[in-house]
């Protein structure tokens, strides 16, 4: 273990290099925002205004119409027929200017879910409405439903994360250790899962679940079926890792003063694989992201009413949609950037840990 | 090339295969039946059908026995090569005969062109390793490598509605079968230019990437060093001696991106419209048809491990050092 002189200045390294220092960064105010959400977002996840389906982004304006500076103020939409394009637009209703307040009372919320809080960061005067990003077919507000999805799908994989590695590790410890004919068994099956086309694994077991589930089951089964997708080849590599230190001393030392196998196992072998498995998981996380939002674009992840950046995109997908509301595309973009953050990173990580490849 | 040793070869694998096989059906059988969706729901809710039909279909599904059964009838059938029918009635094995070779055609176009353009592409930024352009391009594959399929699915689809330029959907136009075979092949391959983009750009990335570090892996090996130092041109250097070992992992590489493609096509087949594997296997995942989602995931698994095979194959048949035991 070369490295593990170096690992005190990962993080030293990782903040030299100026790609990975910006993805840490914008990581950071991403998962600042999910944390805060309540109190960053006007709206509540659930609030609907049926009157204003579609409605474009508000347009926030800091010059009044004489040119001079004003509190900032923004408009309503209202919602009208207009008969050349023969179909329903929304235009500003000028006769009133709604100001916009900040850290005013709104909608009550749980502060962390511990606080209770009513506070908003910024938020409009009554009557008025502020969607910066726009509104959904519901009403609901694109921009708050973004932070609240964020917390799903930024948090999903690292959920999973904590389900396929302990789950691999032991599998391919138990695996590795015995070996024989329960090593062949074992390893035919992990084999097996790896032989089907992992998206396709993913959407039969998705399919099990039940339609009539809370959010919180549902969640929680989407983590698991995610841990189950990933555990398989990683479970094949810790196997070849436990192989090649099963026969040294220290295990030989351990058995002879009568470890269980279950200690030897999990405090002699499995420490070994550590420093893989960390580095696996980096890597690994952005893919957990695209298949929980590939999941909820196709309607098997998480379920309306909750959000997830997937099941925002979901609406996008009809052509009226992608056309006239191209707000509702945004959480395909912030996917994009998450996971281009988390890419970077691990390219770093990989470059550190493994300096004779060049990748980069 | 081809001598007993490599049959011999391909001989064990294909019978290596066929535990394997068992156990993914047995596994995705019970994957399945553990679904609460109810295959016959849409019948039953049709007050025009009666119990009797209900039965029957119930009898010819399978669905009265015990799932142990279900599963034992399913494999004898399917050993005997009849997939069965699928909830609609239609014959699964016709079903997969249309989609197959539409996905195949997909695969395999998006290969052969990240071949062409990867591996060139690699070479060159292997070749001015750090400098801007190797720069540029490492910044280009990372956002490559980074777009969710379904979202650039999506864009391209925007593009594609906006100038008229490319069909929105499908793999045809509707009067197809009107037209000569010119306009045939012309008419295929406008259709298909929207999913290949997306799934070429999803996967050059990560070849181009591969096939630099590679390279640059073997530029820095002895027997580079000691090429140079005879005094050979830069180019024999490059071409001869280091090309021909830096190609060989990408080869074992094509199966994993077999597998990869067969997975990332699903969503893009999906927004597309594409009538491809992945969208049937949507279409039955959704409507619990068992007959259908066991034989597309067996079809998915069987050329997935083909994939694999072919990729030990070329390697075996490029590297001599590899051998077929």
């Amino acid at each position: 273990m070369t490295y593990c002189r170096k690992k005190d200045g990962i993080l030293r390294q990782i903040l030299r290099d100026r790609y990975s220092l910006i993805a840490l960064v914008v990581l950071l105010l991403l998962y600042l925002a999910i944390l805060f959400a309540d109190f960053l977002a006007p709206y509540s996840k659930e609030f609907s205004d049926r009157h204003r389906a579609y409605a474009p982004p508000s347009k926030v304006y800091t010059i009044d119409e004489n040119g001079r500076f004003s509190r900032p103020y923004t408009y309503n939409y209202v919602r009208y027929f207009d008969p050349d394009e023969f179909k329903i637009t929304y235009k500003q209703d000028r006769s009133k200017k709604f100001y916009l307040k900040f850290f005013a009372k709104g909608e009550k919320y749980k502060f962390l879910g511990l606080i209770p809080m009513d506070r908003h960061l910024v938020s409009v005067e009554p009557e008025g409405r502020l969607f910066l990003l726009g509104t959904d077919i519901n009403g609901r507000d694109v921009f708050s439903r973004i932070l609240f999805g964020g917390r799903i799908s930024l948090t999903i994989g690292f959920l999973a994360l904590f389900i396929s590695f302990p789950l691999g590790m032991l599998y391919g410890g138990v695996s590795g250790y015995f070996g024989g004919v329960v090593d062949n068994i074992m390893m035919r099956i992990s084999e097996a899962i790896m032989s089907i086309p992992s998206f396709y694994l993913l959407i039969i077991l998705a399919a099990i679940l039940p339609a009539n589930m809370t959010s919180i089951q549902r969640f929680a089964l989407i983590v698991v079926i995610l841990a189950l997708i990933g555990w398989a080849g990683f479970s094949r590599v810790v196997r070849g890792m436990v192989l090649s230190v099963k026969n040294q001393e220290f295990v030989q030392a351990a058995e002879s003063i009568g470890a269980s196998k279950k200690r030897i196992i999990i405090k002699h072998l499995l420490p070994q694989t550590l420093s893989y498995v960390i580095v696996a998981m980096t890597l690994s996380v952005p893919s957990y992201i695209l298949s929980e939002s590939g999941l909820s674009f196709l309607g098997l992840g998480i379920q309306q009413p909750d959000a997830s950046w997937g099941n925002m995109l979901k609406e996008a997908q009809e052509y009226v949609n992608i056309l006239y509301r191209p707000w509702l595309l945004t959480p395909g973009f912030l996917i994009f950037v998450a996971v281009l953050s988390f890419n970077l990173i691990g390219d770093t990580i990989r470059d550190i840990l493994d300096p004779k490849s060049k990748m980069r | 090339m081809f001598n007993t040793q490599l049959f011999i070869y391909i001989v064990k694998r294909l019978v290596q295969a066929i535990p394997l096989l068992f156990l993914v059906s047995v596994i995705s059988f019970f994957i399945i039946r553990l679904s609460p969706v109810d295959p016959l729901a849409e019948l039953r809710i049709n007050p025009s059908i009666s119990q009797e039909t209900l039965k029957a279909e119930e009898k010819r599904l399978g669905l009265d026995k015990p799932l142990i059964i279900q599963y034992g009838l399913w494999l004898k059938s399917f050993l005997k090569g009849d997939l069965g029918v699928s909830v609609t009635g239609e014959k699964v094995s016709d079903k997969l005969m249309e989609r197959i070779p539409n996905t195949l055609l997909l695969t395999g176009v998006v290969i052969l062109l990240t071949w062409l353009v990867g591996i060139p592409l690699g070479i060159y930024a292997a070749l001015n390793w750090k400098k801007p352009v190797d720069r540029m391009m490492t910044i280009l594959t990372s956002i490559g490598m980074a777009v969710p399929s379904f979202f650039f699915a999506l864009l391209l689809l925007i593009f594609a509605v906006k100038t008229g330029w490319f069909p929105t959907g499908g793999l045809t136009c509707y009067d197809f079968s009107t037209y000569s075979p010119l306009h045939k092949v012309l008419d295929v391959m406008h259709h298909l230019v929207l999913p290949v983009t997306v799934l070429f750009t999803l996967s050059l990335s990560g070849l181009q990437r591969q096939m630099r570090g590679n390279l640059l892996d073997v530029l820095g090996s002895d027997y580079v060093k000691f090429a140079r130092a005879k005094g050979l041109s830069e180019n024999k250097v490059v071409y001869k001696h280091a090309l021909r070992n830096a190609i060989n992992p990408m080869v074992t590489l094509l199966g994993f991106e077999f597998a990869s493609l067969l997975s990332g096509a699903a969503l893009t087949e999906y927004v597309f419209q594409y009538p491809g594997l992945g969208r049937l296997i949507l279409e039955a995942v959704m409507k619990s048809d068992i007959n259908l989602v066991m034989a597309s995931l067996m079809m998915g698994t069987i050329m997935l491990i083909l994939g694999n095979l072919i990729a030990d194959i070329l390697l075996k048949t490029v590297d001599p050092r590899v051998s077929v035991n």
